[in-house]
């Protein structure tokens, strides 16, 4: 007799969970940047730094390379979609979200491949040499995180017996309180991971635009204007949806059970609390490392596959 | 089913123990090295402790005393100032590249925890999975010994194999009685005095403590 009543405010929920992340993706890339620059002793731009950005760039004309083609214009969009989508499918606020259920864990990973690809490609569209560059070593970085990240979340599903993420965040949140040995082993493996994908820093740098180390900055050296505003907004979607499936998986206490929607307040609070701590820790692990050379990421990434199969190992022989 | 807290975090130190024991494996410099072999010590104490604790057995808080004493304080201070005297803190050289060795390394893992499967559904005791783990810890340290090329670290590897096999032994068969255990305690420390005076020797015969140097020693 309810179920009507719950199919539409699940669909509510699920719209304003993909606003709620559209919105909050520039702040907190933006209060990364502000802890980092504490952390410096610089005063910094401000959390809202990339919102203004942002408005600068849709302002702006795009410039086009004269040899770019289709690729090259519709990469922007297939790029932002495909961050949308991934941050609708896991389950930020709530469980019982309709999207959430459409697409598993192994599908996730896909979209993330999908606009990877999309971007890759642009780059070596235009032909220069900088985008053929960046786009080569993000397919060498990624390449190596990809099997560790899916070996993470295995390990998270071993545990749940579900690809499904609802179902792992059910079992890990709402079930009686067990230590898994295993999970601080994948979540050693997915801070690497998310290091590595969303060009941190002793990977990538984000704010550099040295030529002989950049990787993602190269590749996008040739969109401008709403192109790129689209194109960096992706990327604070992308770190967002990095943040939130840590969350998921490590820290899930709090996010909204099944038919509990009077849950949600407490759970966005919780999880405002929990990005503030994630970016504040990124910023603090930003600082405290140097970038390394890239042909020690190899080695880097290396070392998240071997803690991810040693937390699947270990599932086995101990069970938990 | 619910398995007891105590158990839960034996497993997760048993957890931690492995790691580390990667961590050693991975490790290019000498004093991480030996600083990591001090945290091992620690947590074998507290995984000690803890098992002392949850079976209820005096003895084990003693063993956990001494390798808290011993492993975590002592050996790690004794190393530290061999290391200073013999002013030897360049980088670790490895005979395999370190990815390659961290991937025999998870081919050990496989390995032993296979291995240990039957042995484990035999035992009787609360910690029945670990076995599995303390032989990867002793087949890593053993991989350590053969892959380092410098005496010193080889020691370090044979000091964090007798770490394995002690925490083998809490874990399965809830520890040897406290005579043996001394004797053991007395034998690491023993060989660790004897292994100092050895690196001297080596260095002073060869000006290096680079073992291959030994491979000269032939009687012809």
């Amino acid at each position: 007799m309810m179920t009507e009543y719950d199919l539409l405010f699940a669909i509510l929920f699920q719209l304003a969970q993909l606003l709620l992340v559209v919105l909050l993706a520039p702040l907190l890339t933006g209060w990364v940047n502000q802890c980092q620059a504490w952390l410096q002793n610089r005063s910094g731009a401000g959390v809202l730094q990339p919102y203004r950005v942002l408005r600068k760039l849709f302002h702006k004309d795009a410039v086009i390379a004269h040899n770019a083609s289709w690729l090259f214009r519709v990469t922007p969009y297939i790029v932002f979609g495909c961050m949308w989508l991934a941050a609708a499918i896991i389950p930020i606020i709530a469980v019982d979200l309709p999207f959430s259920q459409a697409a598993d864990v192994i599908a996730l990973v896909g979209v993330f491949a999908l606009a990877r690809v999309f971007i890759s490609l642009a780059a070596m569209d235009i032909g220069t040499a900088f985008g053929s560059l960046g786009a080569r070593r993000e397919m060498l970085v990624s390449f190596l995180a990809e099997p560790a990240l899916l070996m993470v979340l295995f390990t998270a599903s071993m545990i749940s017996h579900s690809t499904q993420l609802p179902r792992i965040v059910d079992t890990l949140a709402h079930h009686q309180f067990i230590l898994y040995p295993s999970l601080a082993f994948a979540a050693l493996a997915f801070v690497i991971v998310l290091l590595a994908e969303n060009a941190r820093i002793p990977v990538d740098n984000p704010s550099t635009h040295l030529e002989l180390t950049m990787i993602h900055e190269a590749m996008i050296l040739e969109y401008s204007a709403r192109h790129l505003a689209l194109i960096e907004w992706a990327s604070s979607l992308k770190l967002f949806a990095y943040i939130s499936i840590g969350i998921a998986l490590f820290v899930p206490h709090g996010i909204a059970e099944v038919g509990n929607w009077a849950g949600l307040p407490l759970a966005i609070v919780l999880l405002l609390l929990k990005l503030m701590l994630a970016g504040a820790g990124l910023a603090v692990l930003e600082t405290v490392m140097a970038k390394m050379r890239i042909f020690r990421a190899p080695e880097f990434l290396g070392t998240a596959f071997l803690l991810a199969v040693l937390g699947l190992l270990i599932h086995f022989l101990l069970g938990a | 089913m619910q398995i007891p807290y105590t158990l839960q975090f034996i497993n997760l130190l048993a957890a931690l123990l492995l790691l580390i024991a990667f961590a050693m494996l991975a490790q290019r410099r000498i004093l991480s090295l030996i600083n990591l072999f001090a945290w091992q010590g620690a947590l074998l104490a507290l995984s000690t402790f803890i098992v002392a604790y949850s079976t209820n057995q005096h003895h084990l808080y003693y063993s956990a005393g001494l390798t808290l004493l011993l492993k975590v304080m002592l050996l790690p201070y004794l190393l530290h100032r061999l290391i200073h005297r013999l002013n030897v803190r360049w980088d670790v050289e490895t005979l395999i590249n370190i990815p390659t060795t961290m991937l025999v390394g998870i081919a050990l893992v496989i390995f032993s925890f296979n291995l240990a499967a039957p042995i484990s559904q035999l035992a009787e005791g609360i910690t029945r999975g670990l076995i599995g783990i303390a032989l990867a810890c002793v087949l890593l340290s053993l991989l350590m010994m053969l892959t380092r090329r410098k005496a010193v670290s080889q020691v370090v590897a044979f000091l964090s194999l007798e770490n394995g096999l002690f925490f083998a032994a809490t874990s399965a068969t809830q520890g040897m009685p406290l005579v043996v255990e001394l004797g053991i305690a007395l034998d690491v420390l023993v060989a660790t005095f004897i292994f100092g005076v050895f690196f001297f020797q080596i260095r002073e015969t060869f000006d290096s403590l680079d073992i291959t140097h030994m491979e000269k020693l032939k009687d012809d």
